[in-house]
């Protein structure tokens, strides 16, 4: 491992389909399939796809919300590296708890309605037993100030209820910055609000990743949305990464068939545009016991059947500098 | 199967004409608190052949339009004022009972999350049975009603043999599909799609989308599109009302709009959307939160966020104003919004 923050290897979720209860399944839904990437400090990737791809999957496994079945989570930790998928040691699980963080996506479900502020950010803190009484307070009220949520003694022992959906986000931006984490998953942390309300928390995100230096994983289906909060863009689909780039470069330039449907399928708020035709097809194909050739094989307009149809999935590959793409049909292009 | 897929229930009418026109609609929720001022005043005609958007953020009255227009509002809504003319015909003014009949053959709705409402229980093909059953001018028999639902199946890209399937056998782009067959089956005059596509991801919204497009054009069809996302507003629509707390405050062409939005919260609400293309740019927050509506603000509703409020906007509520070719809008100062700045932000 480098000087990257997070690199997942080979990380992979298999879910048995239990046929029969006294049977041990022999079917399985590969739902992440031996994925790679790294994210630096400071720096955000975009994980985006569409639903059912694995990339919620990914996340929750990235804070522990789901156990691995295979592959490994290295968390870079004040110089050391710590195997987040396979933590024995209780000091290096407490350390792992205080360095991840996760913003989940509805800001109306993620709150307990019977809690106030306070208690919902000074949670992680009175779990992790942390600080004093009077020193927890100052620091809701510091994070209060951080995410916008001013002055922070009205906002402190208001209810959920008490909170439009952006102040809700903001409260649970706060929850998960209060224990100062290097790493935060975000999943789709600003589908359910409005645009006018998204754009200032997103500007948020972006400020305190800045501020703070947080490595983000930023989870969404939304590729308007990605571009605008992420350095770096890695698509998936069905469980695997086909194509991975820094932004504006996936954005210009999209190699892996997929992506370019992607990407052509996107509404632009712009009528005089006309947007190339999406050039997929039929529908998703199943997870279960994938075939052994590309994922991507039955729905690519450009799939050919002696090379994509009789070898196992393409490995991701670096085609460009710093553009990995998984294709056999791709060339690699000259630097 | 006598009865052509193209309806003539229009009385004639040519592309272009009036077919629906609202007239100062007002429609409010009595709740504990008071009245909850929903759709405030609101006035648009809508043309036949003609796909007309709403857009405009939750809780704006968007829906709440939608739903006065078939008289579906909640039991504590009520249309307080305006008319709602269907070929000369006011529906306001119809009995419950002749209302009924016009829902369905005359307006039809394709609901918010209609696709997941399917009941699991029952074959697709006999829950648009229902329908038919029930609104359908004539009692069509059995293998009528097949040839009906297949003849619909087929318009929205659905194989015929698709009725006799199961809800949980469909996939969500299927299941919605089969909701728009159901909005179409009585050939109604005008269809409301409310949200058509926002659980869809995108290549799949992208298919629907582009029916929905050659259905309108094939059948001549008039639609009002109710969205969040002005990029699918931008895309299928001819005009578009943009909406804020209840009010209309600015209609006209969806390129007008789109090139040059005059009322400042449609220019805010373009230049805080994201798109993939042009340049990456900072996007512009929109300040503050959306009205109580219960006791909305004084003046123009959106004075409290806007930028270019002045002493007579919080006093004084703009009229919606034509301000040339059809382009209407209801703000004093809409010759102080910047020009030239498109969707995808503030330069």
């Amino acid at each position: 491992m480098t000087d990257a923050r997070v690199e997942v290897r080979d990380l992979e979720k298999r879910y048995p389909v239990q046929k029969s209860v006294f049977r041990s399944a022999k079917d399985f839904i590969h739902a992440v399939d031996g994925i790679n990437f790294k994210i630096d400090p400071g720096k955000s990737l975009g994980l985006v796809g569409e639903s059912g791809c694995g990339k919620t999957t990914t996340g929750r496994m990235l804070v522990k919300l789901l156990e691995v079945t295979g592959g490994e989570v290295l968390l870079q930790d004040s110089g050391e590296i710590i195997d987040i998928s396979h933590i024995t040691d209780k000091d290096d699980l407490r350390r792992f708890r205080s360095d991840v963080q996760m913003i989940f996506q509805d800001p109306f479900e993620s709150m307990n309605p019977r809690r106030t502020v306070y208690d919902t950010i000074a949670e992680p803190l009175t779990v992790q037993r942390i600080g004093t009484v009077p020193d927890r307070e100052a620091k809701v009220a510091e994070l209060l100030n951080l995410v916008g949520l001013t002055p922070a003694e009205s906002f402190m022992f208001r209810f959920p209820h008490e909170l439009s959906g952006g102040q809700r986000q903001r409260v649970a931006i706060a929850r998960a910055l209060i224990v100062d984490p290097t790493f935060v998953v975000a999943d789709e942390p600003t589908s359910m609000l409005d645009v006018s309300i998204r754009i200032s928390v997103m500007d948020l995100m972006l400020k305190l990743a800045e501020r703070l230096n947080v490595s983000y994983l930023y989870i969404t289906h939304d590729l308007a949305v990605a571009r605008y909060m992420c350095d770096r863009i890695a698509v998936m689909y069905l469980g695997k990464i086909v194509e991975l780039a820094p932004t504006e470069q996936l954005l210009t330039n999209p190699m892996h068939p997929y992506t370019k449907a992607l990407l052509s399928a996107v509404p632009v708020p712009d009528p005089t545009y006309n947007r190339p035709p999406v050039e997929i097809k039929g529908g998703i194909s199943k997870s279960i016991n994938p075939e052994p050739r590309c994922r991507f094989y039955d729905r690519c307009p450009m799939a050919r059947e002696d090379i994509c149809g009789v070898n196992d999935h393409p490995p991701l590959e670096e085609k460009a500098p710093d553009h990995w793409v998984a294709c056999y049909l791709v060339d690699k292009q000259p630097a | 199967m006598t009865t052509p897929l193209i309806s003539d229930a229009t009385g004639g009418l040519k592309t272009g004409d009036t077919l629906l026109e609202v007239e100062n609609l007002i429609m409010r929720y009595k709740t504990k608190q008071g009245y909850v001022s929903a759709v405030e005043d609101v006035s648009f005609v809508l043309h036949k052949g003609e796909a007309l958007g709403l857009v405009g953020e939750s809780g704006c009255g968007k829906t709440s339009i939608a739903l006065s227009l078939l008289r579906l509002q909640a039991d504590n809504g009520k249309i307080l004022g305006g008319e709602i003319r269907l070929g000369g015909e006011n529906l306001v003014a119809l009995s419950e009972d002749d209302m009924r009949k016009r829902r369905w053959q005359d307006i039809s709705m394709v609901f918010q999350g209609a696709m997941n409402s399917w009941n699991p229980v029952y074959r697709i093909g006999d829950q648009i049975k229902e329908a038919l059953d029930l609104h359908w001018p004539t009692k069509l028999n059995r293998a009528e009603t097949r040839q009906r639902i297949g003849d619909l199946f087929a318009l929205v890209g659905l194989p015929s043999d698709a009725q006799d399937r199961f809800p949980h056998e469909f996939s969500g782009g299927m299941r919605q599909r089969a909701t728009i067959a159901m909005a179409l089956s009585c050939n109604p005059q005008v269809i409301i799609a409310d949200e058509p596509t926002t659980a869809l991801d995108v290549i799949v919204q992208d298919q629907i989308l582009k029916e929905l497009k050659k259905i309108q054009a094939d059948l001549d069809m008039s639609i009002i599109y109710i969205s969040h996302d002005i990029a699918v507003i931008a895309e299928v629509t001819d005009r578009m009302g943009v909406m804020y707390a209840g009010k209309m405050v600015e209609f006209g062409a969806t390129s007008d709009i789109f090139s040059a939005p005059r009322h400042p919260y449609a220019w805010l609400l373009l230049s805080s959307t994201p798109s993939i293309v042009g340049p990456r740019r900072q996007l512009a927050p929109l300040e503050g939160e959306p009205p109580n509506l219960l006791d909305p603000p004084s003046g123009c509703r959106f004075n409290p966020r806007c930028p270019f409020a002045t002493d007579q906007c919080r006093v004084e509520e703009p009229p919606l104003q034509d301000i040339g070719d059809g382009h209407q809008v209801a703000c004093w100062n809409y010759e102080e919004v910047p020009v030239g700045i498109t969707a995808g932000g503030v330069v």
